[in-house]
């Protein structure tokens, strides 16, 4: 067992898996993660090549030309620069290329936040990566060797996101136990892609596609998430074999079997979230929390079968599609919409740039039964 | 040169008389097989690139508009990971991809000192969306968005010295080409690649879409270029001249202005006459930079 902050914990697994060229561009709260990157290349320990780049546009591009000649790479972002990235981060999920970045959640401008919210990886939901977010630096470190296992595998070849609180979970120092080089060995085979950039077999990568066959090509992008859930169970079902930790591949359920009110939330929050979970209970309220681990591919029948004998699921979004309401919560109605018993779904929407969220907080978002804003300033008259 | 089979293969889909085409295959052929492209979205990626087919016989990989530069840092980076390192990189783009949406990219690619050759095809707008305006648009052009009218001449501003903002990175090699002098291009395409670091060739490439000439003129527009001085060519190594063409008795720039109908507004009235003179400044202000012999000077003695 190791004290590691958080980015440490990220940037030690990320040296573990052992990519060979590490693109990097500061942004707050991601910083920490490529500065221990490249003090490990700098001592030694990491042998790859860091590119100090001068945007995360060039960071995104840097990493997908490298990943396209063959070779593991890893990048890391946080709000405005994943949105200044995010034409590549598309055509990287088009290209196939299983690049892996680590985004330490952060608010959008504006106005500017450097805090804490959901919303730049929320923004990023349709690029066709698979997004993973995490509850604890162990998680968080464990969540990146699963990636480059998950993305370079065979039959589905895509980038994956990691996703981190900012601060909360970046800049917080856990206990954890990091994996041995050695379990990092047989956790991760070498990656070998069937497609590279190679003078020996010239190939032409990032065709120009015309509609007979433009669909066909976002089908096997969505066909490719379909088969992520199989290598999603895989890893981590190795990482258990492995290392002794079991995860679900897709989310954590907590006192939900018997649970009249479901509260549902992704990422560090799911910790608060069983002390208030417990508090509920105390005060007799039968309540019961799923923490998303996975939300691209999106669990939408196995979210289902655990909600659906819920009378009421509350889901605590961290992120606003603004003229709509609550992203995660419209994913959970539409997921439930087939179900036979129907439980309200109530969109909560708190914790937005860095406002904490306390036990409290998570107790009140519980008893919440209409959709809502939770704890808005009653101070601050809102024109 | 000649070549077994070009390394881009007939069939790909530009216009007849495409000076990007012509200037993009030489450079090609002279670059030889080891050697990996990434390539800007532009004309030359949409008319080589429709799946499933490809008029690429090197491996190629195109992502965005503005990171050409970008992607072939990370290509040489992961081939380098490799010990690939004899494989020679090349980003390629237009003049929109270089000047404007892909300068920074270049930028940081040329300031990080990367291993990797940039060629900008210019011809001097957004051809493939349809004749608009760029940063390279010489002044005076009328494009779409600069169209000409009783308020306009055309494009207001002159062409942007992308030349100088590259060599002030001082990379290891900057060149200007044409395919009008072709042996001159094959040649420093070669020495480009022979040599290591970042570096830069700028290759003015006539559109006859674009620039409104007869398709057969193409050669004859780019040669006419060079030899009125709106396009001489130099090469500067680490960041110094080291060569120039020198065109002895440089013709007026008329000569290059007139077959192409984007400067036809140019030809029918005083203040067409008065925009040529501007022109004519602009052709002459090259050629002093350079050394070069200036329109209706004394030509200078020589040794």
């Amino acid at each position: 067992m190791k004290v590691m902050e958080g980015s440490a914990a990220i940037a030690e697994a990320v040296r573990l898996a052992a990519p060979a060229v590490v693109a990097a561009y500061p942004i707050t709260p991601q910083t920490h993660i490529v500065e221990e990157l490249a003090r490990a290349v700098a001592d030694g320990t990491l042998r790859a090549e860091f590119m100090t780049v001068e945007s995360e546009h060039s960071a995104a591009s840097v990493v997908l030309g490298a990943s396209a000649t063959g070779v593991r790479t890893f990048t890391a972002t946080s709000s405005q620069g994943l949105l200044h990235m995010s034409e590549v981060v598309f055509n990287t999920a088009g290209m196939r290329l299983p690049v892996v970045m680590t985004v330490a959640n952060r608010a959008l401008s504006g106005p500017l936040s450097i805090w804490n919210d959901h919303q730049d990886s929320m923004a990023l939901r349709d690029a066709g990566w698979i997004q993973l977010f995490a509850q604890t630096a162990q998680e968080a470190h464990d969540l990146h060797l699963v990636a480059y296992r998950v993305g370079e595998s065979e039959r589905v070849h895509l980038p994956v996101m990691v996703c981190v609180d900012g601060f909360v979970l970046t800049h917080a120092f856990e206990p954890l136990e990091p994996f041995t080089v050695e379990q990092a060995a047989r956790y991760l085979p070498a990656y070998e892609p069937a497609f590279r950039l190679d003078p020996e077999h010239p190939m032409t990568f990032g065709s120009y596609a015309e509609p007979s066959i433009y669909t066909e090509a976002r089908y096997a992008l969505a066909r490719a998430h379909e088969a992520a859930g199989d290598a999603l169970a895989d890893a981590f079902a190795s990482l258990d074999a492995i290392t002794g930790r079991a995860y679900d591949p897709w989310f954590d359920a907590y006192r939900l079997g018997d649970a009249e009110v479901a509260l549902v939330c992704m990422g560090t929050t799911a910790q608060t979230a069983r002390v208030a979970i417990d508090r509920a209970r105390d005060e007799g309220l039968a309540a019961g929390l799923l923490a998303l681990r996975t939300f691209r591919p999106f669990p939408a029948e196995r979210l289902r079968r655990a909600l659906e004998h819920a009378g009421r699921v509350v889901v605590l979004d961290r992120a606003v599609s603004i003229g709509a309401g609550g992203i995660v919560a419209g994913e959970i109605r539409s997921a439930l919409a087939a179900s036979v018993h129907q439980p309200d779904v109530v969109g909560v929407i708190a914790g937005l740039g860095g406002r904490d969220l306390s036990i409290a907080t998570l107790e009140r978002a519980v008893r919440a039964d209409a959709d809502t804003w939770l704890d808005l300033r009653a101070d601050v008259e809102v024109m | 040169m000649a070549v077994a089979e070009h390394l881009i293969a007939p069939g790909h889909r530009a216009c007849s008389g495409c000076g990007l085409l012509v200037g993009a295959r030489l450079a090609a052929d002279a670059g030889g097989r080891d050697v990996v492209v990434a390539n800007a979205t532009g004309c030359l990626e949409v008319t080589t690139s429709a799946y499933p087919y490809s008029a690429w016989r090197l491996p190629w990989i195109h992502s965005v508009f503005g990171n050409a530069a970008a992607v072939a840092s990370g290509v040489r980076a992961g081939l380098r990971a490799q010990g690939k390192n004899a494989t020679r990189v090349v980003a390629q783009a237009g003049d929109g991809g270089t000047a404007d949406i892909g300068l920074q990219a270049l930028s940081g690619m040329l300031e990080r000192g990367d291993d990797v050759l940039f060629i900008a095809y210019d011809n001097e707008g957004y051809m493939n969306t349809g004749v608009q305006r760029s940063g390279l648009t010489p002044l005076d052009a009328a494009t779409t968005t600069t169209p000409t009218g009783v308020m306009s001449m055309g494009n207001s501003r002159p062409k942007k010295d992308v030349v100088s903002i590259v060599l002030a990175h001082r990379p290891a090699f900057v060149a200007t080409a044409t395919p009008a002098f072709h042996k001159d291009l094959e040649r420093k395409m070669q020495r480009a690649l022979a040599l290591e670091g970042p570096r830069y060739l700028h290759v003015l490439v006539p559109c006859p879409l674009g620039w409104r000439f007869e398709s057969k003129l193409t050669i004859a527009v780019a040669r006419a270029a060079v030899q009125s001085n709106v396009f001489p060519l130099a090469e500067w190594h680490d960041g110094e001249l080291a060569k120039v063409k020198r065109i002895a008795v440089p013709t007026s720039v008329d000569e290059y202005l007139r077959p192409q109908g984007r400067f036809a507004h140019l030809f029918t009235d005083d203040r067409g006459e008065q925009e040529r003179a501007r022109l004519q400044a602009w052709a002459n202000d090259n050629a002093r930079r350079l050394g070069l012999p200036v329109y209706g000077e004394a030509a200078a003695v020589t040794g």
